[in-house]
Formats: C-alpha cells, structure tokens, sequence
C-alpha cells in the first residue's frame, strides 16, 4: 500500500496527490479532497495580524494517530482509499497547511469521509499553532466548534 | 519504576524542556500528575488542575485513568489545534 501519512515541512501539489491516488483504481468514480491554508488575519474573532505561523506536532503519535483515524474512516465509509499530508514548521499566511483526499465510486462517500477525517483530525491529533502577530506570539486555541464537528459523527471529543 | 515523560506547545514552553525521565510509583497519569504537581515552580503553574491538559500514553490520546507501566512514554500538552 502506498504512503497514506505524510507530516513534512516541504509543501504539497493537490494535483499530484489526487492523480497518484487515484491512478490504477478503474473503482474510482469520485475523488474529494480538502486543502487548509494560513490566514492572515482572524476576522471572525477580530484577533490580530498574523505575521506567520509555526506548527508543533508530536513525532511518532501524530503518524500513528491519523493512520488510526485513517482506518475508521474506512470502517465507517465506502473508501478506496485516502491520503493526508499536513505541514510542520513554519509557514507564512497564504500556505496550505494541511490535505485529506478521498477517493470513492460515487461522490456521497468522498464527501462525508473527508469531512469525517478533517473533523477527527481537528481535535485528535497531536498539532499546535503558534501565531507571531504583531503583539508578539501566542499560541492558538482550541475552539469548542470543533468538538461538536467531531460529535456530529457519533465520537466525543473533550479537547476544547 | 522510571517513566520518559514528554512535554508539548505551551507546556513545553512554560518547563523549558521538551521531556524528561521521572521516578514514580503512580499507577496512572492522574497520579504522575499530582506527583509533577508536587515539584512546584513551573510544574505547578503549567500543569494546574483548572488549565486544560491533555495526555498520551505511549503515544495513544488518554485521560488520567490510562494506567502507567515500567518505561512507558507519558506525555502533557494543552488541546490540540492542528489542521
């Protein structure tokens, strides 16, 4: 089986994920992908500028976390297969932060389970964000809107 | 038993080291908690019972029940906020 889990500093080509996830599967009928990005500037909690960001992660857990989450998104939906690269380190507002691609035989199952795994992914694996604004730095926190994300599917979620 | 623990984010921040080995006899992490607690100074302020800390044991998300073995990997961080 080919790589699922990628944690790198290096960023990603949604392009090239998506053909490589698809190629050699006729099955495939569907592919749903999602792509997050560095915002500049929190409007919606009238936060400061962001200058940049710096993304901590636990080496080892966060692997093994997402390729568990991985595996219940294919228990709970019909997936050929999915794929997750999420950066580390330091990015700059504009970047793309972190992918999920789904690929399916019809659209239905692509789109939940990718939502599916972005929710899980959210509250359950191991990664901080750290703003530098012009305030000085400080570190993200965690919204409880992202719990209930995670609860609509049925998995409670107390990190908030 | 000795224990690595692992600390993240804000807690590692605030303790000025990303991990360290602990002597203990806890029995699961709420105890190694209360056991880190007792060290005072920044163990104290970082990882409080009011602030909200979550755990891993051997790299698994848990809660202060999770029991704790010989050698094992615990690890204190704040919530998560990837993706």
């Amino acid at each position: 089986m080919s790589v699922r889990v990628s944690i790198q500093t290096a960023d990603f080509d949604l392009s090239e994920e998506v053909a490589a996830l698809r190629r050699d599967d006729p099955r495939v009928g569907a592919v749903c992908s999602f792509v997050g990005t560095v915002r500049g500037s929190n409007e919606a909690t009238q936060g400061p500028q962001v200058l940049s960001m710096e993304l901590e992660h636990y080496p080892g857990m966060t692997e093994k976390a997402i390729e568990a989450m991985i595996d219940e998104t294919h228990r709970r939906f019909d997936i050929y297969a999915a794929r997750v690269v999420h950066r580390v380190g330091l990015l700059q507002p504009g970047a793309q932060i972190v992918m999920v691609a789904v690929t399916s035989a019809h659209r239905g199952q692509s789109f939940q389970a990718c939502e599916f795994l972005m929710d899980y992914l959210k509250t359950q694996a191991p990664f901080w964000k750290k703003e530098e604004t012009p305030q000085g730095a400080q570190w993200v926190d965690a919204r409880v809107s992202d719990d209930e994300a995670l609860g609509r599917w049925g998995i409670a979620s107390g990190n908030a | 038993m000795r224990v690595t623990v692992k600390y993240f984010a804000s807690i590692r921040e605030a303790l000025a080291r990303g991990s360290e080995t602990i002597d203990t006899n806890a029995r699961d992490c709420g105890q190694l908690r209360d056991q880190l607690l007792a060290l005072g100074g920044a163990h104290a302020l970082a990882l409080a019972r009011g602030k909200a800390v979550r755990m891993a044991v051997n790299q698994v998300m848990s809660d202060e029940t999770a029991p704790i073995t010989e050698g094992c990997e615990v690890a204190f961080f704040p919530p998560v906020t990837g993706g």
